[in-house]
């Protein structure tokens, strides 16, 4: 069992390789490394050509409509952060090691570093600053301070994103799930001590509640 | 002065808030989303700011054209930071900045700056000694008793070479800041270790009086040391902000410029020869070490470290300079590599042997500092028992029967720690609000709740009572977070200045309780009596005498004074044991268990010390199994500047990690020590003694990879 992230394999004709090649910015890197075969593979069927220059687009962000206008280059994390101020999700690694990104697509646990925001329109996108309510903390926010499984706190909300994610596919984890289940996360203050202990409790603190509560 | 009041930790018996696990303050916070750290803010009108940086390892730069960017729509600021005629030292230096209203044109314009070089010879290897050439500046050597007559006398000699390398930092918030220099003023939004400092030091570089710059800071995505000072960065940042009009500027570092250029932790390699005794007594040492800091030079390890009264010793270390960015103070500066080196020795001298290493490094501590002696014996057999040691270690490779084998290693550490010089201030409203206000910034190590714990355990108040204001340099001046000195100094000066402020508020109430100010006290929320709930009054109450004025009392830290009055000291031993499971055929490692056993003087919070514990340990996992800056000898290029290819240890990949603070009276009559580093030393020791000890033959160079691990096993020179 695994709740690795998948990288997002949109079929809208879009992908932030796909846009590269496609206005012709052949001398980017992401252009050299890839061979015939592999852009074949790729190559959409019949890309609408979209951009170079900004674009309107309109996101669904924790329920609620966005309109923005971004290049088409801008990736969703950009577009959280630099256009909509939700920054809970951080940029790190920005190419799909790290995890501190982490946001929820359609259900899916993504890294919104490797999804380019035109893509993620007509797509259900969960981010943290969704899951406190008036009520307080969601049941993994307080786990995470239950459990100080957090130091600096910088990789701490796409951790609590991915447990989201992670427990919504898998309800009644061991500890060796979680362990597996968390593996596309990095800490550089080594809080997993504190993540395992907080993800065991959220799952016993979330039982009965809705799915996507 | 005449009384200085008493100022002094609570006995252990009575503490109602230093001592228990109470939770992080700004763990909500954080654990929301809610905390903007400083690369997520975006003051009004700010424009992003990008680097260009040099793709050569040594070169000087012959042409710069920057008129193309600056043609660029949106474009709102160019600075040349290397001019035409500058030398540049290694991939990633600095070449010009760019500010424009989108991030996308900022790196658009960077692209459309033209710079032409001239390309350099480059040197990066710094491993091999021999070829070093010019690059290696050997140092003097240091020579005690008599080293050859102790060789010639000695029943038992081994002999080894070790190697520890360049690693990273990789703070998940990259070195940069916001910063804004508009007039002759500047605001400045930092990722800082060091708060207090900061607009000092900036000051200089922009001929601004420091008076005249903000500093402001709620939380930073780690530092490990390598977050000090303002960096060129903020020069660079402040250019151009000020070509641009005054608008702030967001500028920090992508992660390969991060890794490549913000820091980073020296290699050190050595060969060792120890002789002694054939009952585990080294007694003498002989060491030659070399290492690289980037083009800057090192100390070197300390050789030998912790065990410093071995009687004959001779050792020489040897810099090599190498075309690749600089190190900084990395969690216990030069420290991992000193305890890699001796630990590694010890234990290939107790296979020499045929002992038991364990009883090895028992016999050996007899050369730690007279204090530290029984320390260590002691947390040797503590920690040996918590390894389960006496039923699990076998000699070399012979625990398993199959291609997997376990093995168990040792590792030991020593740091200072204490308190640095600092003020706070406790501040008493008439409402019966309480601040502590003080220069300082919290890590992610809990500052913030430590001093609150002290103040509310002082005032007699629940910790939800206490306000605690940092991270800006108008409050009165704490130091930088580094050598584990933030906790000493901030649990000093609360201390302090809340013990100054309630003699304040005594002076005030005492006529109400018809007593003398010395007989009051401040407990579970009454200012009463001293041992008499009958005459008592509420705090507010009694904070509601003060009328219109509000108190504010000073507490200080002054380093050398703080022995003596026994809030905080120096001196932090450790000792760890790996336990880990190799794949001879794969060389892949497994850790099983880790076992930590940590001196800590008093704990103001046992929580937040076991997740500094745990965090060390799990980083100093990663850097003993995966992590490795690797240079291309032939482009002298970083290949790994990046978290795929230098990669952390992950949730998976740390085992079962077992933590015994040493909590006990004699520890605690030290007062607090800081723990940030201590248990960050020994780890790359205790796995390399583990999994050499799995395995069979000695894996001399950190990190434990398959490839190095099974060079060793094959015999040939990893």
């Amino acid at each position: 069992m695994s709740s690795k992230k998948v990288p997002e394999r949109p079929d809208t004709g879009f992908s932030r390789r796909g846009f590269i090649r496609g206005v012709g910015v052949s001398g980017g890197a992401l252009g050299l490394l890839e061979t015939e075969t592999e852009a074949a593979a790729a190559a959409p069927a019949a890309p609408a050509t979209v951009g170079p220059g900004e674009v309107p687009i309109t996101l669904t962000i924790n329920g609620k409509p966005v309109k923005l206008t971004v290049e088409p280059r801008v990736t969703l994390i950009d577009a959280m952060r630099n256009f909509l101020d939700l920054t809970g999700a951080k940029r790190v690694c920005d190419r799909g090691t790290c995890g501190a990104c982490t946001v929820i697509m359609a259900g899916k646990t993504v890294y919104a570093c490797s999804i380019l925001a035109i893509d993620a329109q007509g797509k259900s996108i969960e981010t943290i600053e969704g899951l406190t309510s008036t009520a307080g903390l969601h049941p993994i926010s307080k786990a995470f301070c239950d459990n100080d499984a957090q130091q600096c706190g910088y990789c701490t909300p796409g951790f609590v994103m991915a447990s989201k994610g992670f427990l919504n596919e898998h309800a009644n984890p061991t500890e060796e799930d979680v362990k597996h289940g968390l593996g596309g996360n990095l800490c550089r203050c080594g809080t997993y001590m504190g993540i395992r202990k907080a993800v065991l409790q959220a799952s016993k603190d979330m039982k009965g509640a809705p799915k996507n509560g | 002065m005449a009384n200085t009041p008493d100022y002094s930790w609570p006995p252990m018996e009575k503490r109602k808030v230093i001592g228990t696990p109470a939770k992080r303050l700004d763990g909500p916070i954080k654990s929301s989303g809610r905390a903007k750290f400083t690369s997520d803010l975006k003051p009004q009108d700010m424009l992003y700011g990008a680097y260009l940086t040099c793709p050569h390892a040594h070169a000087k730069v012959t042409a710069i054209d920057i008129s193309a960017a600056e043609k660029l729509t949106g474009v709102k600021a160019v600075y040349v930071a290397a001019a035409a005629g500058t030398e540049v030292h290694y991939q990633g230096w600095e070449i010009a900045a760019v500010a424009a209203t989108t991030e996308e044109i900022a790196h658009d314009a960077t692209r459309a700056i033209q710079v032409q070089y001239e390309i350099l010879p480059h040197h990066v290897n710094d491993s091999d000694l021999a070829n070093a050439g010019a690059r290696a500046k050997q140092g003097g050597e240091t020579v005690t008793g008599d080293p050859d007559q102790a060789f010639h006398d000695a029943e038992a000699v081994s002999e080894g070479q070790y190697g520890i390398p360049v690693i990273y930092h990789c703070c998940l918030e990259p070195h940069g800041q916001v910063i804004q220099w508009a007039g002759n003023t500047i605001n400045v939004w930092p990722s800082s270790q060091n708060i207090t400092g900061y607009a000092g030091d900036l000051g200089q570089h922009l001929q601004v009086p420091a008076t005249n710059i903000k500093v402001k800071m709620d939380y930073v995505g780690g530092g490990f040391g390598s977050k000090f000072s303002p960096d060129a960065w903020a020069v660079v940042g402040a250019n151009l902000s000020k070509i641009a009009g005054g608008r702030p500027v967001k500028l920090f570092l992508d992660r390969d410029t991060e890794l490549k250029i913000a820091g980073n932790r020296p290699s050190a390699f050595a060969k060792i020869k120890l002789g002694g005794k054939k009952d585990g007594t080294v007694t003498v040492w002989q060491s030659h070490s070399w290492g690289t800091g980037g083009m800057q030079a090192t100390q070197g390890p300390q050789q030998p470290y912790v065990l410093t009264k071995i009687p004959n010793i001779r050792q020489v270390h040897t810099n090599i300079s190498v075309n690749a960015g600089s190190n900084r103070a990395w969690r216990a500066p030069g420290n991992q590599q000193a305890s890699y080196l001796i630990c590694s020795a010890l234990d290939d001298f107790a296979n020499s042997i045929g002992m038991d290493p364990l009883e090895v490094f028992k016999v050996n501590a007899q050369y730690a500092p007279a204090a530290r002696v029984a320390t260590y014996r002691s947390q040797l057999d503590k920690a040996a028992e918590l390894a389960d040691w006496k039923k699990l270690w076998r000699p070399r490779g012979q625990n398993g029967n199959g291609p997997v084998k376990r093995g168990l290693g040792i590792g030991f550490g020593a740091w200072a720690g204490g308190g640095h010089a600092g003020k706070g201030r406790a501040v008493i409203h008439p409402d019966g609000s309480v601040a502590i206000e003080t220069g300082t910034q919290d890590l992610g190590t809990g500052t913030r709740t430590v001093i609150a714990q002290v103040a509310a355990e002082t005032f007699g108040l629940p910790l939800s009572q206490i306000k605690v204001v940092i991270g800006t340099n108008d409050l009165p001046p704490d130091g930088a977070s580094g050598g584990s000195s933030t906790v000493g100094a901030v649990s000093t000066t609360t201390r302090k200045a809340s013990i100054n402020a309630l003699a304040k508020l005594y002076e005030v109430v005492a006529p109400a309780l018809g007593a003398q100010p010395e007989d009051l006290e401040s407990v579970d929320g009454f200012v009463r009596v001293k041992g008499n709930p009958n005459k008592s009054l509420t705090w507010t109450a009694a904070c509601r005498k003060l009328g219109t004025t509000t108190i504010t009392e000073m507490g200080e830290n002054v380093p050398r004074q703080a022995a003596a009055e026994g809030l905080n000291s120096q001196g932090a031993a450790g000792v760890q044991i790996a336990d880990v499971s190799v794949d001879i055929e794969t060389g892949i490692v497994k850790v099983n268990r880790y076992i930590a056993v940590q001196d800590c003087g008093l704990i103001i919070n046992p929580k937040l010390a076991e997740s500094q514990i745990y965090g060390a340990i799990i980083m100093g996992l990663g850097t003993a199994l995966y992590e490795e800056r690797i240079m291309d000898p032939h482009t002298g290029r970083v290949l790994n500047p990046d978290m795929e290819f230098y990669k952390l240890a992950g949730i998976a990949d740390i085992g079962d990690i077992v933590v015994h603070l040493d909590i006990r009276p004699e520890h605690d009559k030290r007062g607090v020590i800081g723990l940030g580093e201590p248990p960050a030393i020994p780890i790359c020791a205790a796995i390399g003694n583990a999994v050499t000890n799995a395995v069979g033959v000695r894996v001399p160079h950190i990190p434990m990879t398959a490839n190095h691990i099974l060079a060793a096993l094959e015999g040939r020179n990893a």
